[in-house]
């Protein structure tokens, strides 16, 4: 039996006008996501990555091309089956670390009492079990990204979007947060779209890397990773490994 | 040592230094045998209370209400309009280049004006208050409501969140840190806008007992004024630092 995909997009194109000038944001774009995949998007400032995203988030219309969220075997409900993750948490200062993962459920207007308890089921699943009552400035930035990616996941949505998530953290947390981020991917089952700079986070963590360039704005490739499952970070030391961040540098002119 | 031992100590060493503060006052004018029109000596300044000529108790009463009263006016009209700016561009565009020029304007100069439009008392005096109190108010009320991350607004619109969501979870309690901030400033002013009231034309109120006494070198009886205006302004303050202390927390605090 053959899986639909649960992502599809073909030749999409978005330009943004800035009075008479027109910026191609993104161009040719065209990969599928398949249910519960890890997918990254990688490339240089102003290649369009967030914009992407953007677009999968239903906040912006691409000019032209198909955008497909959801297939018959897997429904999408736009409003409640997306969770964000952006480079900085964005906690609110005023709320505690609990009530900061239910602010999607309090949107939704999802039932308090259960959602509670998913909420401290989730802070267990980030391993934030016990902080659950202090405010976001008596965490280190780690884990307040680790409260965010719970949040995202309150309302138990299919689809994770996530822009650099782990950006503002020094290198060995953010080597922490990649091992994390697989295992709550693998825990949770969702399907994952993810921004980064990072060649080597994008090969590391993802089932599929999507190379974008700028300058023309344009999909250089998609490339499967098919690399064993659970990955362990020695996985980065391996050949087969380096053939791929190789073979990403050179798609994005830097091999 | 504990945080309570810590903190009372810090109660105390407040405490010794206003006590101290009178000592020196008491043996300046004592040794320097400074004339009692000059400066009285703290026993002198506090004997007036027990005067009852100065009717201090009615006094203070007028200048507080004076004071309070135009303040609450500047907090609820400050606040409103900027909630009101923040909802409509338009009318933020024609009407804040005019509040600034008209912020410009000494209030002092509009004293007199003040006087012929409302007639002199306590109603004239609080309108003062109001305009000196009311702008730090709407400035950082409405450049609070602005502080809202781009991001978090995406998050919101991507769980299909309404305006008077974001309006009530995230704008408001965003900007009230912004709001006390304002209102801080504006309690020391909405003090100096009322005696200003007073002496411009009064015949109640503790500017008013001012210029009464001062026509007789009572030197003690205006020192004992401005230390109940004092007192009413600290009270003010106090009241609106507890305010924020309930409501916004430590981390939040603008300062």
């Amino acid at each position: 039996m053959v899986t639909e995909p649960f992502i599809h997009l073909a030749n999409v194109r978005k330009a943004y006008r800035k009075g008479e000038e027109e910026f191609l944001a993104i161009s040719d774009v065209t990969f599928d996501v398949m249910p519960g995949e890890m997918v990254s998007l990688v490339g240089p400032s102003g290649c369009g990555k967030t914009t992407l995203l953007k677009i999968l988030a239903g906040l912006h219309a691409a000019d032209s091309g198909e955008v497909r969220v959801g297939s018959a075997a897997h429904s999408f409900d736009p409003a409640r089956d997306i969770g964000m993750v952006f480079q900085q948490p964005l906690l609110l200062k005023w709320r505690r670390i609990l009530e900061n993962v239910l602010l999607p459920a309090e949107i939704l207007g999802l039932p308090m009492a259960e959602s509670r308890d998913r909420a401290l089921e989730l802070l267990a699943l980030v391993g934030l079990s016990g902080f659950e009552d202090k405010r976001p400035y008596e965490l280190s930035g780690g884990m307040q990204q680790r409260a965010a990616i719970a949040r995202a996941l309150i309302h138990n949505p299919k689809l994770i979007l996530m822009d650099e998530p782990f950006g503002a953290l020094d290198a060995l947390t953010r080597e922490n947060m990649n091992l994390e981020l697989l295992r709550i991917w693998r825990e949770s089952h969702k399907t994952i779209v993810f921004v980064t700079h990072s060649i080597a986070e994008a090969v590391f963590l993802s089932t599929r890397v999507v190379v974008l360039t700028a300058g023309p704005a344009r999909m250089a490739d998609s490339i499967p990773i098919d690399l064993p499952l659970p990955r362990r970070l020695d996985v980065k030391t391996t050949e087969v490994f380096g053939t791929y961040t190789r073979r990403i540098y050179q798609l994005l002119g830097m091999g | 040592m504990n945080k309570r031992f810590e903190k009372s100590q810090k109660y105390a060493i407040a405490v010794l230094a206003h006590v101290a503060l009178l000592l020196v006052w008491y043996l300046f004018v004592v040794i320097g045998k400074v004339p009692h029109f000059i400066m009285p000596s703290p026993v002198a300044t506090f004997e007036t209370i027990f005067t009852p000529t100065y009717g201090w108790v009615n006094n203070i009463l007028v200048t507080a209400t004076e004071i309070f009263g135009g303040y609450f006016l500047a907090v609820i009209v400050g606040v409103g309009l900027a909630l009101v700016f923040s909802w409509s561009n338009a009318l933020e565009t024609v009407l804040m280049p005019l509040l600034v020029s008209l912020n410009m304007i000494p209030k002092v100069a509009l004293g007199p004006l003040i006087i012929v439009w409302f007639s002199y008392g306590i109603l004239t005096n609080s309108i003062i208050a109001f305009s000196i109190a009311f702008f730090p108010i709407i400035l950082t009320t409405a450049r609070g409501l602005r502080e809202v991350e781009p991001d978090l607004l995406d998050l919101v619109r991507t769980l299909k969140g309404s305006r008077w969501q974001i309006f009530t979870k995230i704008q408001l309690p965003g900007a009230l840190p912004y709001i006390f901030a304002g209102m801080k400033v504006a309690s020391i002013l909405a003090v100096a806008g009322a005696i200003v009231g007073e002496f411009l034309g009064s015949s109640k109120g503790l500017g008013y007992v001012m210029l009464q006494v001062q026509v007789n070198l009572d030197t003690a009886g205006m020192f004992m004024s401005v230390i109940f205006v004092t007192l009413i302004g600290v009270a003010l303050y106090g009241m609106v630092v507890g305010l924020e202390r309930l409501f916004v927390p430590r981390d939040a605090r603008v300062q």
